[in-house]
C-alpha cells in the first residue's frame, strides 16, 4: 500500500486543514510535485546539484571507537553532517527550489529553528537567484546566531518572530501567514515532513535519499541489512528520510528519539510522539503537544532544530501501526551524547544529532548478542559550540 | 427553518437589506465585557455576532486579533466558558450568534459535542478558517442533525467548480475572504472584489459575505452593494483597545458599529 493516500492521510494521520486561499495553492503544487517526480530532465538535475554541490553521496561510516565502547552494538554513521551546509536538510532544499524554479515562484520563505532549514534555504535561494525571506524565533536568532549570520551572509532576510514561545512553532506561524498573503509570487519551502498535503510526502522523497544510500552502503560493506536505524525526530525529516527505503523490510528496527527536554514529566519538553495525542497543528492532523481544550503547549528543547509541538504525520503512522518505537532523551544525556561522540570518534554532531547517540548507550543495554545499526548523523556541531560554551 | 442565522437572512431578503456582522473575541477584555458588548451590538442594530474563540496559534489572523486572542488565553477563557456565557446571553438578547473557532479546539471538544453543546447554548453556527469542507464531514453531518450553520470560506482564488462544492456544504452564509492575507483592517478594497463576488452570486443562492480588511464606513457601504452583508472585525477589536479601561466601553463599542452599520 502506497502512503499517502489521495487526501494527504497516512492511516489518520495528515490532511490538508489550511485556509482557503491556500487550498489552490496546495491543488499548485501537488501538480506540479507528482509530475516533477516522474520527470527525467527534473530528476537530472536534482542528481545534479545533490551530487556536485552539496557531495552526495554521503559516507556511511563505521564508527569502530564508539562500537568498542557500546560493547554490543556495531554502530554505523550516515555522514550527512559532511553535506554542504552541514545537514541533511540541503537534500530537500535543493529539491523544493527547483520545483519552486519551475512553477516560476519568484520569492522563497521558510521557517527556521535551529537555523539550519535557514541556512539550506538560503543557500539554494542563493544558487538558484531567488528572493529569499527567512522567519525565525527571536528566541532562536539569540542562541543560533551564528546561522543567523550565515543567512545574512547568503543574502537572505531573517524576520525575527517575538510571538508565542518565539520558537520554530511562531516562525512556522508567520510563514504561512506570509503565504496567505503573497499567494502569487511566493514559494514556501517547508524544512519537514510536516504540514500541509503534499509537504510531508514531497520533504520525505527528498530526503528519502538518505536511507536509500545508506541502505546500499551497508548491503556493500556487510552484506545484509543492519538491525537498527537510529535519528533524532523533531518534525521528522532526517529520520523520515532514513527510514523510508526500510519501511518494508520488515526485519530492520527504527527507533526516532525525541526531545524530553528536562524530562517528559516536567512541563518542559518536546516528545510529542511520547506525550502528545492527536490534533491538528500547521495543517496537519498530527500528534500535538496541546491542553485538554486544545490549545498548543510551548515545547522545550535544549536543541532548537527539537524544540517543536508537532510531529510529522507518517511518523505519527509509524508508531500508530508500531513500525517504529520512539523513545525520548533528556537536554543533559543529550549533551552527553555530543560529548561522547567528539571524544570518541573525534566528530562533533549537532545538538538535535545528538540526541541520536545518547540513546545508544540505552540501546546497547538492550540487545542480546551484536547488533549493526545505522545513525543518521544529520548535522554537525558548529552552530552550537556557542550556546555550549557554559555547559563544559 | 429554526436556525437563527437563515431565519435572520431570510428576513433581511425580504426587505431587501444587507447584513452587518460583527466579530469580537469571546473573553477579551473579559468575558463579562464581552456579554455587555453584545447587548451594546445589539442596541447598534447589528444583525449576528461572530464570536472569536481564543487559539493559541491563530493563523489566519492579522496582529490586532492575535493579541487579542492571547490575552483571552491568559485570562483563562475556553469553550465551555464561552459556551456557558452565551447561555446567559440567550435570556436576554436573540441575535444569531455564530463561533469562530480553530479546529483543532473544536476536534478537542469532540464534533458531536461540540454541535450538541453549540445548540443547547443557543449557538447557530460556527466558522473554522482552517477547515476545508473535506475535511469537515463529521462536524457537517452532526451539524445537519441539529439545524447547526456551518460556514464555509471562499477566496479570490477558489475555482468556479469548488465555489459550487463549497456552497453545497455552506449553511447560514458563505463566507467571502475579501483579500489574500490575514485578517486585519486595509486601507482599499481590493481590486476584482465585486466581480468576483458577483461571479459566487451566479453560482449559489446563498447569502455571500465579505470579511477581512473592512476597516470604514466607505467600505462598508461599497460592498454592501454587492455582497449580502459586511463583516467586520478588526476595527471593533481596534476600538476595544483603544478604550480598555472606559467604564462605558460596551456603549463605545455600540456608537462606533452604529456609525459604520448606517451605511448598510
Amino acid at each position: 500500500m502506497r502512503f499517502p493516500n489521495k487526501k494527504g492521510y497516512f492511516g489518520r494521520f495528515g490532511g490538508r486543514f489550511v485556509p482557503e486561499t491556500l487550498i489552490s495553492l496546495l491543488d499548485d503544487l501537488e501538480k506540479s510535485y507528482y509530475s516533477l517526480r516522474k520527470d527525467k530532465v527534473f530528476q537530472g538535475e536534482l542528481d545534479f546539484y545533490l551530487k556536485e554541490y552539496a557531495g552526495r553521496p554521503t559516507r556511511l561510516y563505521f564508527a569502530s571507537k564508539l562500537s568498542r565502547a557500546l560493547r554490543t552494538l556495531r554502530v554505523f554513521l550516515k555522514r550527512e553532517d559532511l553535506l554542504h551546509t552541514g545537514a541533511h536538510k540541503i537534500n530537500n532544499t535543493l529539491g523544493q527550489i527547483l520545483v519552486a524554479a519551475r512553477m516560476k515562484k519568484t520569492r522563497v520563505i521558510a521557517e527556521t529553528g535551529a537555523g539550519q532549514h535557514g541556512v539550506a534555504t538560503a543557500t539554494a535561494a542563493a544558487l538558484l537567484g531567488l528572493k529569499c525571506d527567512i522567519y525565525m524565533g527571536s528566541e532562536d536568532i539569540e542562541r543560533q546566531s551564528l546561522n543567523v549570520y550565515r543567512m545574512k551572509l547568503l543574502g537572505a532576510r531573517v524576520i525575527p518572530v517575538s510571538s508565542g514561545s518565539k520558537t520554530l512553532k511562531d516562525a512556522m506561524n508567520e510563514a504561512i501567514r506570509d503565504w496567505v498573503t503573497n499567494v502569487k509570487d511566493t514559494f514556501y519551502l517547508i524544512g519537514s515532513v510536516a504540514g500541509p498535503h503534499p509537504y510531508p510526502e514531497m520533504v520525505r522523497d527528498f530526503q528519502s535519499i538518505i536511507g536509500k544510500e545508506a541502505g546500499a552502503q551497508f548491503k556493500n560493506k556487510i552484506g545484509k541489512l543492519p538491525d537498527y536505524l537510529v535519528a533524532c525526530v523533531g518534525g521528522g525529516s532526517n529520520a523520515m528520510g532514513l527510514f523510508h527505503a526500510f519501511y518494508n523490510d520488515k526485519s530492520v528496527k527504527m527507533i526516532g528519539i525525541e526531545a524530553a527536554g528536562c524530562g517528559i514529566n516536567t512541563s518542559k519538553h518536546a516528545a510529542t510522539l511520547g506525550k502528545g495525542r492527536i490534533g491538528v497543528l500547521h495543517g496537519s492532523r498530527e500528534n500535538v503537544l496541546q491542553d485538554k481544550y486544545g490549545q498548543i503547549i510551548n515545547a522545550h528543547s535544549i536543541a532548537a532544530g527539537l524544540d517543536y509541538p508537532g510531529v510529522g504525520p507518517e511518523h505519527c503512522f509509524y508508531k500508530e501501526t508500531k513500525r517504529a518505537e520512539y523513545f525520548s532523551v533528556t537536554d543533559k544525556e543529550a549533551v552527553e551524547g555530543l560529548k561522547f561522540l567528539s571524544q570518541s570518534e573525534g566528530i562533533i554532531p549537532a545538538l538535535e544529532t545528538a540526541h541520536a547517540i545518547a540513546y545508544l548507550p540505552k540501546l546497547a543495554k538492550k540487545v542480546k548478542g551484536q547488533k549493526s545499526v545505522i545513525v543518521c548523523l544529520s548535522g554537525r556541531g558548529d552552530k552550537d559550540v556557542n550556546s555550549l560554551k557554559g555547559l563544559l | 427553518m429554526d436556525n437563527r442565522i437563515e431565519k435572520k437572512f431570510f428576513s433581511l431578503r425580504e426587505k431587501n437589506k444587507k447584513a452587518f456582522i460583527a466579530f469580537i473575541t469571546a473573553g477579551y477584555p473579559s468575558l463579562k465585557l464581552t456579554e455587555e458588548i453584545v447587548y451594546g451590538l445589539e442596541q447598534s442594530g447589528v444583525d449576528l455576532i461572530e464570536l472569536g474563540v481564543p487559539f493559541s496559534d491563530p493563523l489566519a489572523d492579522g496582529p490586532t486579533i492575535q493579541l487579542s486572542s492571547a490575552k483571552a488565553l491568559e485570562k483563562g477563557v475556553n469553550l465551555p466558558k464561552i459556551l456557558a456565557m452565551v447561555k446567559k446571553i440567550r435570556i436576554k438578547c436573540d441575535l444569531p450568534i455564530a463561533l469562530m473557532a480553530y479546529y483543532n479546539t473544536v476536534f478537542q471538544y469532540g464534533e458531536e459535542k461540540f454541535v450538541r453543546d453549540c445548540v443547547i447554548s443557543g449557538v447557530d453556527g460556527v466558522i473554522i478558517p482552517d477547515l476545508p469542507p473535506e475535511e469537515g464531514e463529521k462536524l457537517i453531518k452532526h451539524a445537519r442533525k441539529h439545524d447547526f450553520a456551518t460556514v464555509f470560506f471562499i477566496a479570490p482564488n477558489t475555482t468556479t467548480s469548488r465555489i459550487k462544492f463549497i456552497a453545497g456544504m455552506s449553511s447560514g452564509f458563505i463566507y467571502y475572504v475579501s483579500t489574500s492575507g490575514v485578517t486585519g483592517m486595509r486601507k482599499s478594497l481590493p481590486e476584482g472584489l465585486f466581480l468576483n463576488v458577483k461571479r459566487a452570486k451566479k453560482i449559489t443562492k446563498k447569502p455571500i459575505c465579505v470579511g477581512f480588511g473592512v476597516s470604514d464606513a466607505r467600505q462598508v457601504k461599497q460592498i454592501a452593494s454587492v455582497a449580502d452583508g459586511v463583516i467586520v472585525g478588526s476595527a471593533i477589536i481596534k476600538t476595544i483597545n483603544a478604550n480598555i479601561n472606559r467604564k462605558d466601553l460596551a456603549k463605545i463599542v455600540s456608537l462606533y458599529v452604529k456609525s459604520l452599520k448606517r451605511y448598510i
